[in-house]
């Protein structure tokens, strides 16, 4: 096995210095690196899946440095990749410089914003996926404090937030919603350490049910809301199974189906925008064996009554991002 | 202890030490199952065999000139700046205000006011740590660290709060006007029948870089300004009983080594990004001081240095790309080269001196 991919990348190697290689589709991984058991390792869950059921093959790479996006892009499609697939949202930019240049290739962006005609921005709507899981935190909190711990802090990150606080006061007006961000470089998304020392922070502030949106952060706080016997909420991907019973839900971001559909798709995909909201199971929260008896049937009526709500539009969810601004939490 | 020739201790060392990682590097491939050769050559073709690949490689070569620069000029005085990292952050804060704030008729005026922005917002974040040193003995190697996590939340604060177009994501300015957009070396090179160095970010600030070299070299070497600091730098003492003041020599090295940091940002934000992203020094900064060791400190050292890193960087991207070798691996490489050619000096310096000296007797 690992022979072979010697001999593949050898063989790929020396084909693509040939300047005739064809891949189906590319990957490009952001900062974060492809396992941080969070967004893009959710996009790398979603690309295996297809390799495995259809035995294509896909570039990938895991950025290094900022002059790489634009490298990277140009380098793929020059390559013949098509899609390509880019994750995170300072992808936008660079996005925005080559796609001119390469008008047969396809670009998707996820969570990034680039108007195009070979672009395909995919977006999440996290702000109502976290209300729902705020809902199930106020519902679940015995000391009516819960808590929230993001990651790097950047107006994404702030709508989970906001998000999640809009649930929490929809259940309880008088609930505290303490809410801390680990850093403000994007070492934030990989610090367990300080994930868990904010979590016990937040413990003595009364915390009982605390919501990680925080990459590779978010391990250090569910282990710390476990040790402490507390609740926790996972993120992006369904984290339920990492402290079985401790783990109250996990706000799903569906990463990997978006990823998946795009390499589905080959070259057939098309540019345009693609909202996945709650709607279209693009967000939502985590059910499973792990946290079946955390959730009583009662608790997970009110939710999906409140989710059936928002799908048909009587409960708008605020956006952090539409105006910078939140009405249940201020930062 | 008689010395070796000097052509030995600038060229043979770093050389060997090269190899000596070279080697390294070619077992830990082996050992993940890939082909070492394979990836040299897929790392020599990618950096070097074609116009877009030079273009990366002087890129990332002009950045690391500029910290090196930094870091060396810093060293001459004997103070360990390690705080190029946020210097050169607060230096792209510099550059992005000049570009978007001064209505720039022609690129030209805006490089040199971009230079000035980046340099005095560099300089004055260096101020602070070479003050503490000169006044109250706060050791440059705590403070200028201490700086680099301040500048992280210092950006991060300006850029989410105050320079962030409304409704963008990105921690990052708005694009810069199209008159302070910086002519790459695809623009200056390329004609419609070849054409050179398509998509690469290499930009006139290498030609900036290389000035700057010459005026750290007049400055150190040729200046009475540089040779306070260098006697400064040899003895504190003797440089006192010379009546040089050891305050100043200590602020004013920190400036001149912050302001080359800051300038570092006219190449990425001003030349590349075309806007001030949050981390568009990583870790340049730090590389600089390998750079600044391997290349004795010297400007001419420090241009080899650059560009060895920079293909480095370049041709690791071109791994990363074109074979399952991860990225992690390719820092491993990389750290292998600074470790062979900074930390373990003298590995090779020792036995090397012994063997000359063993061949002169030989010979007399």
């Amino acid at each position: 096995m690992k022979h072979a991919a010697t001999f593949r990348a050898l063989l790929l190697g020396t084909a693509l210095c040939a300047g005739q290689a064809h891949a189906d589709a590319a990957l490009i991984f952001d900062l974060g690196g492809k396992f941080d058991k969070s967004f893009n390792e959710a996009a790398h869950n979603g690309a295996q899946r297809w390799k495995e059921e259809t035995g294509g093959d896909y570039l990938e790479i895991e950025l290094q440095s900022e002059a790489q996006r634009e490298q990277a892009l140009r380098r793929f499609a020059e390559a013949g990749a098509n899609p390509v697939i880019t994750m995170g949202f300072a992808m936008s930019t660079p996005i925005k410089e080559v796609a001119p240049d390469y008008p047969d290739t396809t670009f998707v962006t996820i969570d990034g914003w680039v108007e195009a005609p070979n672009v395909r921005v995919i977006g999440f709507t996290e702000h109502e996926g976290s209300y729902l899981v705020g809902m199930m935190a106020a519902m679940a909190s015995k000391s009516n404090t819960v808590g929230f711990i993001g990651g790097m802090d950047i107006p994404l990150i702030r709508r989970f937030a906001c998000g999640y606080a809009q649930g929490v006061k929809a259940v309880n007006p008088d609930a505290t919603v303490i809410s801390n961000m680990t850093g403000v470089t994007p070492t934030a998304w990989n610090d367990p350490v300080k994930g868990s020392e904010l979590t016990k922070a937040q413990i003595s502030q009364g915390a009982d049910v605390v919501y990680a949106a925080a990459g590779g952060t978010g391990v250090g706080v569910l282990q710390t809301a476990a040790d402490e016997n507390i609740l926790s909420i996972g993120v992006d991907s369904n984290q339920n199974h990492l402290h079985s019973g401790q783990v109250l839900t996990s706000m799903m971001k569906r990463v990997d189906v978006a990823v998946y559909d795009a390499l589905k798709s080959g070259e057939t995909l098309e540019g345009g925008y693609q909202l996945l909201d709650l709607a279209a199971e693009g967000v939502g929260y985590a059910m499973d064996e792990h946290n079946a008896d955390l959730v009583s049937a009662d608790m997970q009526a009110q939710v999906d009554a409140a989710k059936a709500s928002i799908i048909s539009g009587e409960i708008s969810v605020h956006d952090y991002m539409s105006d910078d601004s939140c009405p249940a939490l201020t930062f | 202890m008689e010395k070796m020739p000097r052509w030995a201790d600038i060229i043979l060392i770093p050389l060997i030490s090269l190899l000596l990682a070279a080697f390294l590097s070619a077992l830990v491939i082996l050992a993940i199952g890939e082909s070492p050769l394979n990836a040299l050559d897929l790392m020599i073709k990618g950096a070097l065999m074609r116009s877009a690949g030079w273009g990366y490689t002087l890129y990332y070569a002009t950045n690391f000139i500029f910290t090196g620069l930094a870091v060396a000029v810093a060293f001459h005085a004997r103070l360990f700046n390690i705080g190029g990292e946020g210097q050169a952050m607060l230096g792209g804060l510099g550059v992005a205000l000049v570009c978007l704030y001064i209505p720039w008729p022609h690129w030209s005026l805006a490089l040199v006011g971009a230079s000035v922005g980046g340099a005095v917002f560099g300089a004055l974040w260096a101020f602070l740590p070479g003050w503490l040193q000169a006044r109250r003995g706060s050791h440059i190697v705590i403070t200028t660290i201490m700086f680099n996590f301040m500048a992280a939340a210092l950006l991060n604060y300006v850029l989410v709060n105050l320079l962030r177009p409304k409704g963008s994501m990105d921690p990052a300015t708005a694009k810069f006007p199209e008159a302070t957009h910086l002519p790459t070396f695809h623009d200056m090179f390329s004609t419609t029948e070849t054409v050179l160095f398509r998509g690469s970010p290499a930009n006139v600030t290498f030609f900036v870089a290389l000035l700057a070299c010459v005026a750290v070299w007049l400055l150190i070497w040729r200046t009475r300004l540089g040779y306070e600091i260098r006697s400064f730098g040899q003895s504190e003492t003797a440089a006192r009983y010379a009546g040089i003041a050891p305050g100043r020599i200590i602020v004013v090295a920190m400036l001149i080594s912050g302001a080359l940091a800051g300038m570092m940002s006219v190449n990425t934000s001003m030349g590349e990004a075309e806007r001030l992203v949050l981390n568009s020094v990583e870790g340049a900064g730090f590389i600089g001081i390998a750079v600044a060791l391997m290349g004795r400190n010297h400007p001419f050292g420090i241009v080899l240095a650059a560009l060895l890193f920079g293909f480095l960087y370049q041709g690791g991207a071109e791994l990363a790309f074109w074979t399952s070798i991860p990225r992690e691996l390719i820092i491993v490489i990389q750290a292998l080269v600074i470790l062979f050619t900074g930390a373990l000096d003298n590995m090779v310096r020792i036995p090397l001196e012994r063997l000359f000296v063993a061949l002169r007797r030989e010979g007399s």
